[in-house]
């Protein structure tokens, strides 16, 4: 017997410049207890059709087309009132981001209870019962003390564990769940993966997984559907997805999935999308500008040395030295780089790795310790002193949608790094280096006039890369520059810098919390956890043999997703 | 928290001394205090022994201690236009005007917090673009424009309502009231609303603004999708969000009618402080100058402080300290 059946549903968004199908065609059904992932890429319309379930689609969005049915009910054809009694009580919904998904002024109890009383119509203490088992259920420790607090009091995890528990609270007999473990890290992600097949098991609740990550469906899902371009491709169980894919789009969407298991030359692209596009060839790099005046004087084999490097962050300030909090993010770290290696840094959010990169690039001042750059003290140094070095290390940023001045055309966006170092000897010389780093990136000297919110995210991360080397550095710090990215993008993004570390001899920092981007990456990786460097090891010795019982943890963490592409190199 | 206090009532004590400064440099520096004091027919060493009497001659931190001190003390010289102390002067007007300010700040509450929920709920219903329209003439004509058109229609043209003064007024010790007689209610009407008009299009506009951003959070989204009513997800989830930025505006929008009463006052010849001072400014008062900067600047920096503390109140992550927190 299914529990939802979704039978030719259509999403249209109107505008001004005609309708704008998200959704089409979709017929989907899930059984009690199963969970169907839907997968598919930014853009593809997954979010959409939670919204669509839920009744909750975003103005001017309306479904035009098809029906929904739950256990036999049709949902999509009720009113606003009825509608609101299927909401939480039969559907539950969670969503991506649990630190902004609670409502940060009332106590987790408050919303508990609340929300229990408006779906089942108990009484003030039968709910008070309800939300401390549920806590319980969702494993938070201490739930009748922990009940009392804020959502701000809660890490990452424990929040979405909040969230799960909130969903519940009307005993829904289906949950949606869009990209639930998205913004967390992979070991809070594996329990929170595992709650949720634990809850749907032992409550019998459907679940639709709406997520891009194929490891997640790999762990997760019975079922997936496939989704590209608002349609469905391809619907099967997941083994037969993952190993079997018949469509297109499918093997290339998984052959682009960076294996954990070995390192490969190149990403397979998505050829699948239309505008997948390396790099065009034609420029030399060595004889152009960019490879000109790179000799830095005798390459020392070591380009950057990190000593004892400490940085405390005052957490809570008072005239009382006693009663200061500090936060040591980075606890004497000590490393080196050498010239031409891509050295990872690897670990969970708040393991300090962004702060070195910030220390490295000068935006933090550390603590104590030392930063040497080609033999060079750089800590100390003054602005000015510090320009000519700064202008050899360059930092491409995670989210491209921040780091680019939204004001500024794409041209004096990659412009300003020129001028400000004084580069170029006239405005038509900058113009020219422009336009050519413009092609180095693959976007083409017509994106010049553009303004950044003209394009999609991995363009404005080539963009971001452009701007890097316009200074023609020889040290690039990557932090996290794929994590916003779909894996499409992700495979395009990722050969473009290898392509570039390479014909340029750049040195770079990689900075990642993610296992199977880093092996592709990186000569030489570093694990950090709660600001202290655990281990350096070459990639490949630390993925067959772990030294560390951190890093252990980590690589078995890591989604045991082998993928299509592994399959078809067997 | 307590920490917090003592910083920002250290930071209050330096504003109140800055505009202490500003304040006596007015009344010390601004023509010749004792050219004021006396008539034209005072002799030279009159005028010399005047001066020395009243310290004049005293170095300049001499005589700022002196003047701080008065002032801590509520003191703040003689009057030069009315021969009187200019605390007493003060102690007299202020109940008008203070009668005058919380009317009007209700008003602006009561009326501009709702019309701005309301039209943040029902973003395009007419009546919203109503308000929003009505909003645009409260922001845009100044105050006295208000408050003249107001006088013609209902003081000339209807005779409904005086068109100056306080009415009678009922004295309660060393306070007086209008409130409690039917022609001090009648007198208050008008300024009241005109004083009231710009801050509850600004508290309208404002509150509007900010639910608007509140109802596009993900956790109002997530009210909705656990099947909480909308009654729920506007009053206890958006409401109480939207009002953590609006405090502080409003808070300052307080201090504001109050300062700025004086437009009003003058329109509508009400016997307040910002009358007394129009007034004190056309006779070159400057102890009543004086006195007023320092007590609106006060009043200003008390409204600040209450308005830090309701952050705590509201907003539970400014209460708890972060080292106590489950990470």
């Amino acid at each position: 017997m299914t529990l939802l059946t979704i039978k030719g549903m259509r999403v249209e968004f109107p505008s001004r410049r005609g309708h704008v199908t998200a959704v089409q065609d979709l017929t989907l059904d899930v059984a009690p207890g199963e969970i169907l992932g839907v997968v598919g890429e930014s853009g593809a319309g997954k979010s959409t059709i939670g919204n669509a379930i839920i009744g909750l689609l975003e103005p001017p969005g309306e479904m035009t087309a098809g029906e929904i049915t739950l256990q036999g009910d049709r949902i999509d054809t009720l009113d606003e009132v009825k509608m609101r009694a299927v909401r939480g009580a039969r559907i539950g919904m969670i969503f991506q981001d649990p630190l902004t998904s609670l409502d940060p002024l009332q106590t987790v109890e408050t919303q508990l209870i609340d929300t229990i009383r408006e779906n089942l119509g108990v009484s003030e203490r039968e709910g008070s019962e309800r939300a401390v088992a549920l806590l319980d259920a969702v494993g938070i420790p201490d739930p009748a003390i922990r009940i009392k607090q804020y959502p701000h009091q809660f890490s990452g995890g424990m929040r979405q564990r909040v969230v799960i528990a909130l969903a519940l609270c009307g005993e829904p007999e289906l949950i949606i769940a869009d990209e639930p473990t998205t913004a967390l890290d992979v070991s809070v992600q594996a329990q929170i993966l595992d709650l949720m097949k634990g809850l749907c098991r032992d409550r019998n609740v459907g679940m639709i997984l709406i997520t891009h990550d194929m490891g997640v469906i790999a762990e997760t899902a019975d079922r997936v559907a496939v989704m590209y371009r608002g349609r469905v491709v391809e619907t099967g169980t997941t083994e037969q997805i993952i190993n079997h894919p018949t469509h297109e789009y499918t093997q290339s969407l998984i052959s682009a999935v960076p294996p954990p298991g070995r390192r490969l030359a190149r990403f397979p692209l998505v050829t699948y999308i239309e505008d997948a596009q390396e790099r065009p060839e034609g420029l030399n790099l060595a004889t152009h500008w960019l490879g000109q005046s790179r000799d830095y004087g005798a390459a020392s084999d070591t380009l950057l040395e990190i000593e004892k490097l400490h940085m405390r962050f005052v957490t809570r300030g008072s005239i009382f030295p006693s009663k200061r909090l500090f936060l040591d993010a980075v606890k004497d770290v000590s490393l080196s780089i050498k010239s031409g290696e891509v050295f990872g840094l690897v670990g969970e959010s708040g393991s300090g790795k962004s702060t070195i990169a910030r220390m490295i690039t000068g935006i933090y001042k550390p603590t104590s310790g030392s930063i040497r750059f080609a033999g060079q003290e750089i800590t100390g140094l003054s602005r000015k002193d510090a320009a000519p070095l700064r202008r050899q290390m360059q930092m491409i940023f995670q989210d491209p949608f921040s780091s680019l001045n939204s004001r500024m055309r794409v041209k004096d966006i990659i412009a300003e790094p020129i001028h400000f170092h004084g580069l170029a000897s006239s405005n038509a010389e900058a113009q020219k280096i422009v336009n050519d780093l413009l092609d180095v990136v693959g976007l083409g000297a017509q994106a010049a006039v553009k303004f950044p919110h003209e394009f999609s995210g991995g363009q404005r991360q080539r963009i971001s890369i452009a701007r890097a080397l316009a200074t023609r550095p020889r040290f690039l710090v990557c932090d996290e520059p794929t994590s916003a990215l779909d894996v499409s993008i992700q495979a395009q993004v990722l050969n473009l810098l290898k392509d570039l570390q390479s014909e340029l001899d750049l040195t770079m920092m990689f900075i990642s919390h993610d296992l199977p981007v880093i092996r592709q990456m990186c000569d030489r990786v570093g694990v950090m956890r709660h600001g202290q460097l655990l281990e350096v090891s070459e990639t490949e010795s630390l993925f067959t043999n772990p030294q560390h019982e951190y890093t252990r943890h980590l690589l078995d963490l890591m989604p045991k997703f082998s993928g299509f592409g592994a399959q078809a190199a067997e | 928290m307590i920490s917090f206090l003592i910083k920002r009532l250290l930071q209050s004590i330096l504003v109140m001394l800055t505009v202490a400064i500003i304040a006596f440099a007015l009344f010390r520096y601004v023509g010749d205090p004792i050219n004021n004091m006396v008539g034209q027919d005072t002799t030279l060493e009159e005028r010399a022994e005047l001066r020395e009497r009243l310290g004049l001659d005293d170095p300049f931190f001499v005589q700022f201690g002196r003047f701080v001190t008065n002032a801590v003390q509520g003191e703040f010289g003689i009057s030069y236009q009315h021969r009187r102390p200019v605390s007493e002067l003060i102690a007299e007007r202020a109940p008008a005007t203070l009668e005058l300010s919380l009317l009007s700040a209700i008003l602006a509450i009561a009326i501009g917090i709702p019309m701005g929920v309301y039209t943040a709920i029902h973003r395009d219903g007419w009546l919203s673009r109503a308000f929003m329209s009505l909003s645009l003439i409260g922001i845009s004509l100044p105050t006295f424009l208000i408050g003249i058109l107001l006088i013609l229609l209902f003081g000339v043209i209807l005779r409904w309502l005086p068109t100056f003064g306080r009415g009678e007024v009922v004295q309660l010790g060393w306070w007086s009231t209008g409130f409690l007689t039917w022609s001090g209610i009648k007198a208050l009407i008008m300024p009241a609303i005109t004083l009231a008009l710009f801050q509850m299009t600004l508290i309208m506009r404002l509150v509007r603004a900010e639910m608007l951003e509140v109802l596009r959070t993900d956790f109002v989204k997530f009210g909705r999708a656990r099947g909480l009513p909308d009654r729920y997800v506007h009053f206890k989830t958006a409401l109480k969000n939207t009002m953590v930025p609006v405090i502080t505006i409003i808070g300052l929008q307080l201090g504001a009618i109050i300062a700025f009463a004086i437009i009003t006052e003058t329109v509508f010849q009400w016997p307040g402080m910002g009358l007394m001072f129009i007034q004190a400014v056309r006779e070159v008062d400057i102890p009543i100058m004086a006195a007023y900067l320092v007590m609106i600047a006060l009043i200003f920096v008390i409204i600040n402080l209450i308005v830090d503390m309701l952050y705590y109140v509201v907003d539970p992550r400014l209460r708890v300290d972060r080292a106590a927190t489950g990470h």
